[in-house]
């Protein structure tokens, strides 16, 4: 795990892992949890669209490794191809915990973390075992602490 | 989906170093750059170079104390840098909890096998 990507949760599913890749990564599928429109081909590289509402962009999926790893990424200017200084990354990690259990991990980044050498990433773990969220709160309160009153 | 100012806050604080600096910034208030450079364990440019990002995210502000600069907290810009923390936490948490649902009930009643 790398502490401080910008969004991280999990959730345990009673089913096996290659049922959850299927709700994640079928179009037809993700229109029921995500967006509400899908035109995606699950392959890296892919270019696709995801339509919310009135509003929609384009996606491109990164990495494909049934029924392990998924990602794409979104939330990048249009007519720019999504790099890793201009857009979100959403990855999903599916692991097995016995036949009929999987746990499913999501973590959504922005570019800060992203193509930083694997040594990096490490000393930024060792150094700050703090995520975002928490860091975040830790600092309100400290400063609610402060204010008068 | 996040704006260009957001992304100029993750990135002010994703950095450890930086981080170091606003939570001294924050626990106390008008510090000067080499007040914080004493307490950190990297150089007095290092601290001027990360108290510069923090400015730019709009996280601290500066103001003239005699003839010394200070730098305090905008508590504001982390207030809103909180909320947006934890809507998209929030949403992720409301899109885990339908892949659930969605992945037990596809496991529990099979789809009818085709013919």
């Amino acid at each position: 795990m790398i502490p401080g990507l910008v969004i991280e949760r999990e959730v345990v599913i009673e089913a096996p892992a290659e049922v959850v890749w299927r709700i994640i990564t079928e179009p037809d599928q993700i229109s029921q949890w995500f967006a509400d429109r899908v035109d995606l081909v699950v392959e890296p590289g892919a270019h696709g669209y995801m339509q919310f509402g009135d509003q929609g962009g384009p996606v491109v999926v990164e990495t494909v490794d049934p029924p392990r790893r998924f990602s794409f990424r979104w939330n990048y200017p249009a007519g720019e191809e999504p790099l890793t200084g201009n857009s979100m990354l959403v990855e999903f990690t599916l692991t097995a915990e016995g036949a009929e259990r999987t746990r499913l991990r999501v973590t959504e980044s922005g570019h800060e973390l992203r193509g930083w050498p694997d040594g990096e990433k490490q000393r930024y773990a060792d150094e700050h075992r703090e995520g975002w969220a928490e860091y975040l709160d830790r600092l309100a309160s400290v400063l609610a602490d402060r204010r008068p009153g | 989906m996040t704006t260009p100012a957001d992304d100029e806050l993750w990135s002010a604080i994703a950095d450890p170093s930086r981080r170091r600096v606003l939570d001294l910034v924050v626990s106390n208030s008008d510090v000067s750059a080499s007040w914080l450079a004493d307490r950190v364990p990297f150089s007095r440019q290092a601290v001027a170079k990360h108290l510069v990002v923090l400015e730019r995210a709009g996280l601290v502000s500066r103001r003239k104390r005699g003839r010394e600069v200070v730098y305090q907290v905008q508590a504001d810009r982390l207030d809103k840098a909180t909320r947006a923390m934890a809507e998209l936490a929030a949403q992720w948490d409301q899109r885990l909890a339908a892949i659930k649902r969605l992945a037990e009930a596809a496991h529990t009643t099979p789809a009818a096998p085709s013919c």
